[in-house]
Parts: structure tokens; C-alpha cells; sequence
């Protein structure tokens, strides 16, 4: 929310732009979404054919801000139009706002300072699209937001820029706040939509992708609520103003949430690409004047990177060519107080609480990696633990049916990429067996039946 | 040195594609999945969630194999069971690659870290892929030295399916075989990540006619028969190849044994029949053969009125005696029921009309109607797959219309395919019927309601009517090229409706095939067992045919006289009009009036009765012989379709004889050649005979009955058939079964219940001056001022206690029964 200073070295920080409005006098509401330029880009939008808002989002080189940088034009131009064959289906727009990456948290403040943004991005998009219906899947313990952004469609609807023939276009269109269950499973876009109708949240098979049969097996369009939500920017300021901020592959605002051990954590929009040493300025530098260990770079799922990466843009380019990922830019920063291993312990907790249950890898493989973990962090591990965790990773990544079970590996591996030696140093701090209780235990028990047959030979 | 010549590659053809499988390059068609392809080279990919049958999961992940797409492997390992084939498509599998053999490794060893260590105690151990497959792509030892999650076990999730949590890989087979192919979505995934667990709604139990399938593909432990659990260990049983005794289908089964004594039963593979399905019925009801009321030994009825057993020769010999007697005082008939096989429906026809002289022979052991005969005879008779509907050809229309049939009931496999088509390619059902009953349903189909007794006139209407746009749907749907009708035994009930069916099939061009509701019965028709066609439909009135046949069979005539039908010739007891009846196979409950027939059975001269188990005609008969059942015996069924169902014997056959054998003695005795001692010889003697080339006649023409109508206050129009489990002799001493069964229900619509002042759920009763059933209340969609019941569920033997059947008048009232004297269980 903060405004960052020109000042240092990197990308210049710009004026923001989805997160203008943050600061204002009851940001929420609809009067004051329109008196700071709200509704502008729709009345822009709906005078344009559908077809050049497409080129307009392609040419801008926006790309999805789930995490996955789907380049969002293009995903918007695989939606079949026409009036026969598949185009003749009716097709529908959905926004993931199920965000539940750990250290994520952009959609909640977006929804819940500017949701006008979001609602004008899902209009100016379902134009494009040609969708009459659009479904925000919002994550079911975000309350709050629920009720504002349920809040702030009514006002849409009151105001006419919702229900039938919107603004004098003949456009129509419907939205709906749907509430989530709490299954992290459901961010995945195509759990998401057997959820949203009604079904278990389970990923489908693909292909078929939800372009060509997604909700109600019909054409559909996924995106983030931070993609949809820089829409109206684009179309008010044009592609090449768009362009202007990031990189050339990966252009326009970002926002990114600092959280752990920073002065000040929260959420800084900048221009994709910044570094992390701009992000710690920004944030106040770290808290207490304690050192860096390590960071993620975009959520738990992104392999950690640590204080050596801290000029590494962070754009997707960047994030990948030093071996991670941009993901959803949730940039937890953690100091040297905090054991690596105690960290992955908890991050996989959250996987094995989190998987869905439906393929091998995922459902048994982060069951085994937790309690081999908790075991270590208890005391208890191996110096063999380290490879059999390494290889149990190496067995769930890439063979697990979603994306998510890959992540689940990323902060073992990396973790201990970066950090075996502490993982080795916690092993060494214990007697060399694994479990001296069970030893113990059986020591005892030998005890007792060697003690017996003696007793009985004598 | 030669050198080979240049291989020259044939083009792909058209429709297909050409990839390379670990080195060896094979053409596949288009969507074929990767895994088929591997099996049909040879190349076994170990699986769990993968069915051929199944739509694909892809959730247990152990198929992964690698893959390369225009010469650029793709990053990470494939599904083989999602992945569809591609032109240049370069696969390694664990044969031929490192990664995939390492993924497959890793699957496995995950699959095992919850698994129990129980194979030496469970049911699956030796049969099963998880054990077969750990061998094959498995560690040797594990490296898990966690907790293990356990759960509270077996749960039952039917009183016949039972389910172990820890043994389950959550393959989702069985969830989805319920929801894809049975449309019983009764069991689902509950729960996530580790604590994922199949289980049923809190009071919903897994109700499905079909459960005993997700037994038999659940590919680990984890899903357990009630009947079978813990009785025997695959590598002690003998199994042999068998074919169901139930309905007309002839479902193939696998019929396994241990020390004389069948375990269990399996849907053998198919494809154009059963395809790898069976019924619960089919599976589960074979307790009869244990059951104590098995007759082992002859038995002869004594002065004092008692049976006593005694030797075969002097059974087979008082019964020649006495039968010899009545044939030569008024003349002996011979009914027989559905259980014959087509060796043993032809010792009947042949006995009948050589050793008793007579055509006075009928198989079916239920109402009946000359029309009947008519209509089987025009489109029923000698019908075979190659000229005849089948399966295939069910599943391939365009449309179908049911007719007396409800498919779920009476024809479950029937039902299966139905409902397949529906998913696969939208096919119309249509049912001709009184209410929505859950196969309906399942089959998305079209309600053609009538009330029982007016299904004729509702049909003739229809095909008078076409062209106007209401009768438009039905009539223009089965005009589609390939359609099918598909008529039950049940029409015999209702005049005019076979003769309907003809004219509606005339009209669309639509193909109609015959499901009776026993397994024998087809056969029965084909072999003769019939009063006015002698084997391979041969009309009986025709002379020069006759004379074929009395030369074949090497007798200098056959009877020339047309034979009765069931009831006449139950009728003709009655009046003393007949002496002797040879009856097998029948029971008196399930005759047009059963207490007509049990006066007929008493008062016959002379009654010989061939049996497995003791029943309403062994305790009248003055002789009892008993037969063999199916699995101590060769033989074999037609199905509907016509199709020979060949089966052999699959316990010791030793001290039982079939009932073909039993009649050529008898017939020996009697001085007659049958020349059918066994099976074999009965069947190649039948098969001498041939077919018979004649023009087929034209059907029935008889004009609908008049509709039913309930002339009073607190009456009804009754409309019943059978539920697929029920009160059935076969699925005796079979409780786990018998407790999947539908609640016996009486329905009626609401309009109905509230006229006559019924409650959902509450009781009522339905009476006539016989008797009376009670049971609660169901309301549905029924027409108005019809009662349906259930015809041999537990509480409701319709026939038995009312001595009504299907379009009868009846009374219904709240409240408990209002019958003549009797309360309700009637006769029972």
C-alpha cells in the first residue's frame, strides 16, 4: 500500500496503478471507485468490438498473476466464438480468487479495497469473451471480502453495469460471488470449476481444457483476480503504456506481499522485475538488523532462494533463471533466527493437510515427507532421511496429476539445495540411532526373552 | 553375407496412426489410449485406476511412462492410461526407460507406505494387482518406518459389500463403475489428502443391483463380499468356465469352487454379451445348491400318503407304471418352468411327444396367450445373432422402446447396455410402463405410461396416430434405421399388446426381440417345448413336418392334434379331462391362478415331478426325481438373443443326473428311445434336426382389450412385476443378497393416496376376495387409480395371496388388510 520513493538502484517504481485506490476515503465503495476514473475503461470497452480487446490484452503482454504466467490475450483468443459448433455454446468467465498460497495476499486486499477494479475487469473481459455469466470463486474463510465484493456487485447491478444491457451496449451480463469450501485444492483451476458446480474439488483431466469445456463443459475462461483486475488499467492507458512497466516478457505492475521479517511487511506494487534488496528497502529493510537467510520468492511452492539472490529479478524470467519460480510474488523473507528444517517441516504439514487425495504421489508421498520431518525436527532423523526425502520428492514431482504436488516438493529440495548442512547438523545432535526410545523398547524386550529362555534351559 | 533388402514401409492407413512402443513401431487408431496400445503389443503397463471399461482417471499415476512428441521428449512422465496415441509418437516404457521405470518404482512404493501388511489373510491375496504388481515394479523392501494410517474395519457398506479402508489405493474404480456404468452413485471420496476414503452417505447404504462388480474390479483387498470373505484363498479354488442360470441374458461367469462346494461367482469377459459385468442376483444367488431343501435322493409317495425316498429303479419304475396308466386313460401333459436347459427343454418336448404321446406341453409356467405363441413364432423363434437383435445391436440404435419390460428388474445386463448407450450416444429410450421406476431413470428414459391392461391400445393409438405430432416423438424415433423394440414375457398378460408390438413394428420398420424373464426360456421355444411348434419351430399342424421330425427321431408318427397351453391343460386336469402330468421346473405361485393350479396338481391321477429342491409340486407329486442342478452338469442356454450359452460342469457331477438323463430312462422304461442320456447326446440330437427353412409368419392380430377401469370406490387397477431380488426359489439362503434388495412398496400416485386416504410411508393394504397385502406406502407418478406391487418381494407374493395379476382389479386401503379372512401373507 505504500507509495515507493524513486529512489535507489533497479526499475523505477511508478505511479501504482492497481493499488491507486487503496488509500482513499472508503476505497470500497462505488462512489468512490467512480470519482478516481472507475467505470471509465468499461465505457471505453464496450464501444470497441470484442475482438480488439483481445488484441489490445495481447499486444499489453499481460500475463496471468496466478502464479502459472499464462499469457492472458492469448488465453482469451483460444475461446471458440461463432454462432455453430463449439462457439455456439454459451461460455463463461471465472475468476480464481480462491487465494490460499502461503504467504500470498493480494486478491483478499484487492477485493477488499478496490473490488470495483475487479468488477470492471470481469465485465470489460466477459465482453470480450462473449460470456453472459461470470463465477468469482472467492476462498471460503475470506469472509470479509465476500461480503464486500458481494457489496459492491449489488451496487454494480443498482447502477446498471451488471444485469441486462449494460450502459446502452445490449451487453449482458450476470455476476456471482461464490464462497469456497477452504480446500487450497480448489485454486486449481480445474477443481475450482468441478466445485463451483457443486461437485468434490478434484483437478480434471486435461485435455480437455476449460478454453474448450470448462465450467458446464463448456468454453471458459480462468483468471486471477490481479489479472482481471489490471484490465480496465489497460484498456484506460493502452498496451504501450502497459508495456512501460517490467520487462519486455513479463510488462506492468505487479504486487508483491512481503511478509515474515521485515520492518515493515505488507503489500508493495512495483514494476515487475524489481529485486528483493528494492523490496527490502521498501519494506523497511529487515526487522531488528537481523540478517537474511532465506526468502521465497512467490509462496511456498517456489523453491526458496536465499540471501545471495537478492538482486535476482523478480519478473518470470528472472525468477526462473536462478532456478525458481515468480509464482504469486509472495515474498516471505525469513532471518537467521528460524531453522530451515522446522520451516519445511511446517510448509509440508500444510501439503499433507492440503492435498487432495487424488493421485499417488501427492496424497501418500506428503504423508511420508511430513512425518520423516517431524521425526527430524523432533530429534529423531537420519542422515539416510535427507536422500529418501530427496528421492520421495524426486518420485512426486513431475508424477503427480496437478501442479501441486510439485510444488509440495519445491521447499524440501530446495531447502536442502541451500541448507544440508543444517539438515545433516540436526542429525548429528542426536545419538545415531533413529528412534533411542524404540532401541530402548527393544533392548528391554531382548532382555527379558533372553533372561526368559536362560531361565528356562537352566 | 545377404543383405537384407530395403524394407519398405506400408502407409499409414486412413483413421490410424504410426508411433514407436519401447523400439517397436505399431499403427494404432486415433484415440486409442497408450496403455491398449502397449497391451496389444505385448508390453504389460502395470495399473490401478486404468479399466478398459472405465472412462479414464489417471489417479494412481503407476502407468507412467515417457514419452516423445515430434522428437522432443516431453518433460515429465505420461499417463499411459490418458494419454491418446499421436502420429510419431515415440513411448518408453519401464522396459526402455530409466525415468519410467523409477516413476513406476516410486508409485509403488508409495501405494505400499499405508498399505497393510495382510496379504496372508486377505481375500485378494494371490489374485491381486497391487501384489502381482509390487512384485513386478516394486522395491524388494520398503523405506517407510512411519505410522501408518489405519482405520476402523471391515465397514459394510451393504449388507453384501464390505470395505477396508487401509487396503484401498483409491483407484476410484468402484466409485466410478458406480456412477458411469450402474448410475448408483451410492459410494464416494470423502475426506482429502491422506484421510481420502471411500464411504457411503450416513444413512444411505451402496443399494445397487450391480455392488458385486466394484468387488471384482477393485484391483487390492479393500472391497470384500459378505458371502466370500475369509471362506477361501484363490490359489485353492477350481474355477471353470460357467453361464448364468438366472435371466435371459447368459451372462459368462467364472463359477469358482473349493472341496465340492461353490465359493463364489464372476462375470466372466464377453464383450458381446455381459461385456466384463454381472447382476448381484447372477453373482451372488447360488446358496441354493447348499440349501436344505435339496432332494438327492427319489422319493415315492406311499399308500399312507407319505414320500419316502427309495432306489432310482424303483422310482423310475412306479413312475412308468403310473404314467404308462394315465396315458392310457385320458393322456398326460408335461409343463415345465424356466430353469431347463435347451438339452433338457428338448428331453421334455421329446418325452411329450413320444413317450406321453401327447403335444400337450408347455414351458411357460406363467400366463399365457395363443397370441403368444403367435408372436414368438413370427419374430422370436429361430432367431440367432447373426438374424436376430442382440446386445450390439441394442446398444447401436438409434432408439429403443421398452415394452412389459422394465430392463433394470428383469434384464439387468440389458439395462447396462441401455444405459450405455445413453451416455455414449445419446440413444432414445422409451418404456412403455405405469411409473418413473429408477432404471427410468437411469436410462434418461421417455415414460409411455398405461394403465395395466390398456399398454395394447395406448400402443395402437400411438401407430394409428403417426404422423400427428404427439404420437410423432415415439413412432419417428423407432422409425430411425436400426431401432429396436424390446418385449417381455409380462405382454402375455395384457391382450392385443403382442399384436400392438407387431403393428408398431411394422409400421417403423423397427426390429423386436423377445426377453423373456428366465434363463430357460428361449431355449424351451426353440427346442419344442411349446404345444404348437415342435423343435426348431416346426409347426405341429403341418403333416409333412411331422412326418420330418417322426422320421428323424425314428418313430413311426408324431401326435397330430394341437397341444394345449398351461392353463389348458391345468384346466383339462381340473375337469379330468387329463390323467398324468410330468412337471419340472414349475412352481405353483407363479401360474395364472395358483390355487386353480394346486387343485389341478392334487387332484391329476398320476403326478411325476422333476426337481432340485422340494417345492408346492414335489409335496403333491407321487413320484420326485431328482435333478442336477447347473453346476454339476454340461449344458447349455439361449439367450435372448438365440445365442448357445455352452457351459460344463463345474462341481463333481457324481450321484445327480440331469434332467435329460432322468426322462430317457424314464422314457425307457415307458419303452420310448429319447436317445438323450447325456447332454452332449441330447443336443447333437436336437442339432440333427436343423433348423427349419420356412417363411416366417405373419404376427398376431389381436385387438386390445378393454382398459380396466375401477368401477367403485377403494378400487384399483393392479399393475406388478418382479424386482430383480426377491422371494426367487434360485436366491434362497442368501441373507447378505437378500438384504440388498428394494423395499417392497406399494405405490400409487398422490392423486390416489389422497382419494383413498393414504400416507406416504404409512401402511396400506391391498385386497381382493383372496387375500390381502400390506406394506407402506410409496407415492410416484402412476397413472390415476393404479396400485402397483412388487410380485415376489418379501410381504407381497402377488399371485399367491391375491390370485391377481398385472391389470386385475383390486381393493386399496389405509391401514391393515381387508382380504377375505386372510390377513396379509395369504397364502405364504
Amino acid at each position: 500500500m505504500s507509495t515507493p520513493e524513486n529512489t535507489g538502484p533497479g526499475p523505477d517504481p511508478l505511479t501504482p496503478v492497481l493499488t491507486r485506490r487503496w488509500t482513499a476515503e472508503r476505497s470500497w465503495t462505488l462512489e468512490s471507485y467512480e470519482e478516481l476514473d472507475g467505470y471509465q475503461a468499461l465505457r471505453t470497452a464496450l464501444a470497441a468490438h470484442p475482438d480488439q480487446l483481445i488484441t489490445l490484452v495481447k499486444d499489453s503482454g499481460l500475463r496471468g498473476r496466478g502464479g502459472a504466467g499464462f499469457p492472458t490475450g492469448m488465453k482469451w483468443s483460444f475461446i471458440p466464438q461463432g454462432s455453430s459448433g463449439p462457439g455456439a455454446k454459451p461460455k463463461y468467465l471465472v475468476i480464481n480468487a480462491d487465494e490460499g498460497e502461503p504467504g500470498t495476499c493480494k486478491d483478499i486486499p484487492t477485493m477488499m479495497a478496490d473490488p470495483h477494479s475487479l468488477i470492471e475487469g470481469c465485465i470489460i473481459t466477459s465482453y470480450a469473451i462473449r460470456a453472459n455469466f461470470c463465477a468469482i470463486y472467492v476462498r471460503g474463510e475470506a469472509l470479509h471480502p465476500i461480503r464486500r465484493l458481494r457489496a459492491a456487485v449489488a451496487e454494480a447491478y443498482a447502477k446498471g453495469y451488471l444485469g441486462t444491457d449494460i450502459l446502452g451496449s445490449g451487453f449482458d451480463l450476470d455476476i456471482v460471488v461464490h464462497a469456497g469450501a477452504g480446500a487450497y485444492i480448489c485454486g486449481e483451476e480445474t477443481a475450482l470449476l468441478d466445485s463451483l458446480e457443486g461437485r468434490r474439488g478434484q483437478p480434471r483431466l486435461k485435455p480437455p481444457f476449460p478454453a474448450t469445456a470448462g465450467l458446464y463443459a463448456s468454453p471458459t475462461v480462468v483468471n486471477n483476480v490481479e489479472t482481471i483486475a489490471s484490465v480496465p488499467a489497460i484498456v484506460a492507458g493502452g498496451s504501450a503504456w502497459f508495456r512501460e512497466m517490467g520487462s519486455e516478457k513479463s510488462p506492468g505492475p505487479k504486487i508483491y506481499s512481503v511478509s515474515g521479517h521485515v520492518v515493515r511487511p505488507g503489500q508493495y506494487e512495483a514494476p515487475m522485475g524489481i529485486t528483493l534488496r528494492r523490496l527490502l528497502e521498501l519494506a523497511g529493510g529487515m526487522k531488528d538488523g537481523i540478517p537474511l537467510k532465506f526468502w521465497t520468492p512467490g509462496g511456498s511452492s517456489t523453491p526458496m532462494f536465499t540471501a545471495e539472490h537478492l538482486d535476482v529479478p523478480l519478473d518470470f524470467e528472472g525468477a526462473a533463471g536462478a532456478g525458481s519460480m515468480l509464482g504469486t510474488t509472495a515474498v516471505q523473507v525469513f532471518n537467521e533466527t528460524v531453522s530451515v528444517p522446522w520451516a519445511v517441516m511446517k510448509w509440508t504439514e500444510f501439503y499433507k493437510h492440503e492435498s487432495c487425495g487424488k493421485c499417488t504421489p501427492c496424497r501418500e508421498g506428503t504423508y511420508w515427507l511430513e512425518q520423516i520431518l517431524e521425526r527430524m525436527v523432533h530429534g529423531e532423523g537420519t542422515a539416510s532421511d535427507i536422500e529418501t526425502m530427496l528421492d520421495i520428492c524426486d518420485n512426486i514431482l513431475g508424477r503427480s496429476f496437478c501442479a501441486l504436488g510439485d510444488g509440495a516438493t519445491s521447499p524440501i529440495t530446495s531447502g536442502i539445495k541451500y541448507f544440508r548442512q543444517e539438515f545433516l547438523d540436526l542429525v548429528a545432535q542426536q545419538p545415531v540411532v533413529a528412534r533411542p526410545q524404540q532401541l530402548a523398547d527393544m533392548e528391554r524386550a531382548e532382555r527379558t526373552i533372553s533372561t526368559s529362555l536362560s531361565g528356562a534351559s537352566a | 553375407m545377404t543383405i537384407a533388402p530395403e524394407e519398405k514401409k506400408a502407409p499409414v492407413a486412413e483413421g490410424y496412426v504410426r508411433l514407436t512402443i519401447d523400439g517397436i513401431e505399431i499403427d494404432a487408431p486415433k484415440g486409442e489410449i497408450l496403455i491398449r496400445t502397449c497391451e496389444r503389443l505385448g508390453i504389460i503397463v502395470p495399473r490401478f485406476c486404468d479399466h478398459p471399461l472405465l472412462e479414464p482417471a489417471g489417479a494412481c499415476r503407476q502407468c507412467l511412462v515417457e514419452v516423445e512428441m515430434g522428437g522432443r521428449p516431453m518433460p515429465k512422465p505420461q499417463a499411459s492410461c490418458t494419454m491418446t496415441v499421436a502420429d510419431g509418437m515415440v513411448v518408453k516404457t519401464q522396459h526402455t526407460s530409466a525415468v519410467a521405470d523409477k516413476a513406476q518404482q516410486g508409485v509403488m512404493e508409495l501405494l505400499l507406505i499405508n498399505h497393510p501388511l495382510d496379504c496372508p489373510i486377505c481375500d485378494k491375496g494371490g489374485e491381486c494387482p497391487l501384489q502381482n504388481q509390487a512384485m513386478s515394479s516394486g522395491r524388494t523392501d520398503s523405506r517407510f518406518v512411519e505410522t501408518k494410517r489405519t482405520f476402523p474395519k471391515p465397514l459394510p457398506i451393504s449388507s453384501q459389500v464390505l470395505l477396508d479402508r487401509e487396503r484401498c489405493v483409491l483407484c476410484q474404480r468402484c466409485t466410478r463403475f458406480s456412477e458411469e456404468i450402474a448410475g448408483d452413485p451410492f459410494i464416494d471420496l470423502l475426506e482429502r489428502g491422506a484421510n481420502q476414503q471411500i464411504g457411503t452417505a450416513a444413512d444411505k447404504p451402496f443399494q445397487s443391483y450391480f455392488s458385486g462388480n466394484t468387488i471384482q474390479i477393485c484391483p487390492v483387498g479393500a472391497l470384500t463380499s459378505a458371502a466370500y470373505r475369509f471362506r477361501s484363498r484363490p490359489f485353492d479354488l477350481v474355477s471353470t468356465p460357467s453361464v448364468c442360470e438366472h435371466c435371459s441374458s447368459g451372462c459368462a461367469q467364472r463359477t469358482d469352487s473349493r472341496r465340492g462346494s461353490v465359493m463364489r461367482k464372476l462375470a466372466g469377459n464377453d464383450p458381446e454379451v455381459n461385456e466384463e459385468w454381472t447382476c448381484d442376483k447372477g453373482r451372488f444367488a447360488f446358496r441354493y445348491l447348499q440349501s436344505k431343501g435339496r432332494i438327492t435322493r427319489p422319493m415315492i409317495r406311499e399308500a399312507n400318503g407319505e414320500l419316502v425316498e427309495t432306489s432310482w429303479t424303483e422310482a423310475l419304475r412306479v413312475a412308468a407304471d403310473g404314467l404308462l396308466a394315465a396315458r392310457g386313460h385320458h393322456g398326460i401333459g408335461v409343463l415345465t418352468g424356466g430353469r431347463l436347459t435347451v438339452e433338457d427343454a428338448y428331453s421334455y418336448a421329446k418325452f411329450a411327444r413320444i413317450a406321453a404321446r401327447t403335444n400337450d406341453i408347455d414351458f411357460r409356467a406363467r400366463p399365457q396367450s395363443a397370441e403368444e405363441l403367435e408372436f414368438l413364432a413370427a419374430h422370436a423363434v429361430g432367431t440367432t445373432p447373426d438374424t436376430g437383435v442382440t446386445f450390439t445391436a441394442v446398444e447401436a440404435a438409434p432408439a429403443v422402446l421398452t415394452v412389459a419390460l422394465d430392463p433394470e428388474d428383469e434384464a439387468g445386463i440389458v439395462f447396462l447396455r441401455l444405459r450405455k448407450a445413453v451416455r455414449k450416444h445419446g440413444q432414445r429410450v422409451f418404456q412403455l410402463g405405469q411409473w418413473t421406476t429408477e432404471g427410468t431413470r437411469k436410462t434418461e428414459a421417455t415414460l409411455v405410461r398405461a394403465v395395466p391392461g390398456a399398454e395394447a391400445a395406448v400402443l395402437n393409438e400411438l401407430t394409428a396416430a403417426s404422423g400427428s405430432p404427439d404420437s410423432g416423438e415415439l413412432v419417428g424415433a423407432l422409425s430411425g434405421p436400426g431401432s429396436v423394440i424390446l418385449v417381455g414375457d409380462r405382454a402375455a398378460e395384457v391382450p392385443g399388446l403382442y399384436s400392438a408390438v407387431t403393428a408398431l413394428a411394422t409400421r417403423t420398420g423397427a426390429a423386436v426381440a423377445w426377453i423373456p424373464r428366465r434363463a430357460g426360456d428361449r431355449g424351451a421355444l426353440d427346442a419344442g417345448a411349446v404345444p404348437t411348434l415342435l423343435p426348431g419351430g416346426r409347426p405341429v399342424s403341418d403333416a409333412a413336418v411331422r412326418a420330418e421330425v417322426a422320421k428323424a427321431w425314428g418313430v413311426d408318427q408324431l401326435p397330430a392334434t394341437p397341444g394345449r397351453s398351461t392353463d389348458e391343460i391345468l384346466g383339462a386336469v381340473a375337469r379330468g379331462e387329463l390323467s398324468g402330468l410330468v412337471v419340472g421346473g414349475v412352481d405353483p405361485d407363479d401360474l395364472t391362478d395358483p390355487a386353480l393350479a394346486r387343485t389341478a396338481l392334487r387332484e391329476v391321477g398320476f403326478l411325476v415331478s422333476l426337481e432340485m429342491h422340494h417345492s408346492g409340486v414335489t409335496e403333491l407329486a407321487d413320484v420326485v426325481l431328482p435333478v442336477a442342478p447347473d453346476a454339476q452338469r454340461a449344458g447349455s442356454y439361449l439367450n435372448w438373443e438365440g445365442r448357445l450359452r455352452e457351459f460344463g460342469p463345474s462341481l463333481d457331477a457324481s450321484g445327480v443326473l440331469p434332467d435329460c438323463r432322468v426322462l430317457d430312462t424314464l422314457a425307457v422304461e415307458m419303452d420310448a428311445d429319447l436317445f438323450t442320456q447325456t447332454p452332449a447326446a441330447a443336443m447333437g440330437d436336437l442339432q440333427r434336426l436343423g433348423a427349419h427353412a420356412h417363411a416366417t409368419p405373419a404376427g398376431p392380430t389381436v385387438p386390445a382389450g378393454a382398459t380396466p377401469c375401477p368401477a367403485e370406490y377403494g378400487q384399483a387397477v393392479l399393475a406388478t412385476w418382479r424386482q430383480l431380488i426377491d422371494d426367487g426359489s434360485l436366491s434362497v439362503d442368501e441373507p447378505a443378497l437378500a438384504g440388498t434388495a428394494r423395499p417392497a412398496r406399494i405405490r400409487v400416485n398422490p392423486a390416489t393416496a389422497d382419494r383413498l386416504g393414504l400416507t406416504e410411508g404409512a401402511e396400506a393394504s391391498v385386497a381382493t376376495d383372496r387375500g390381502a397385502i400390506t406394506l407402506p406406502v410409496e407415492l410416484n407418478d402412476l397413472p390415476d387409480g393404479v396400485v402397483w406391487l412388487p410380485a415376489n418381494s418379501p410381504g407381497s407374493a402377488v399371485r399367491a395371496t391375491l390370485g391377481a395379476g398385472h391389470g386385475s382389479l383390486v381393493r386399496v386401503s389405509a391401514g391393515a388388510g381387508a382380504g377375505l379372512g386372510a390377513g396379509h401373507g395369504g397364502a405364504a
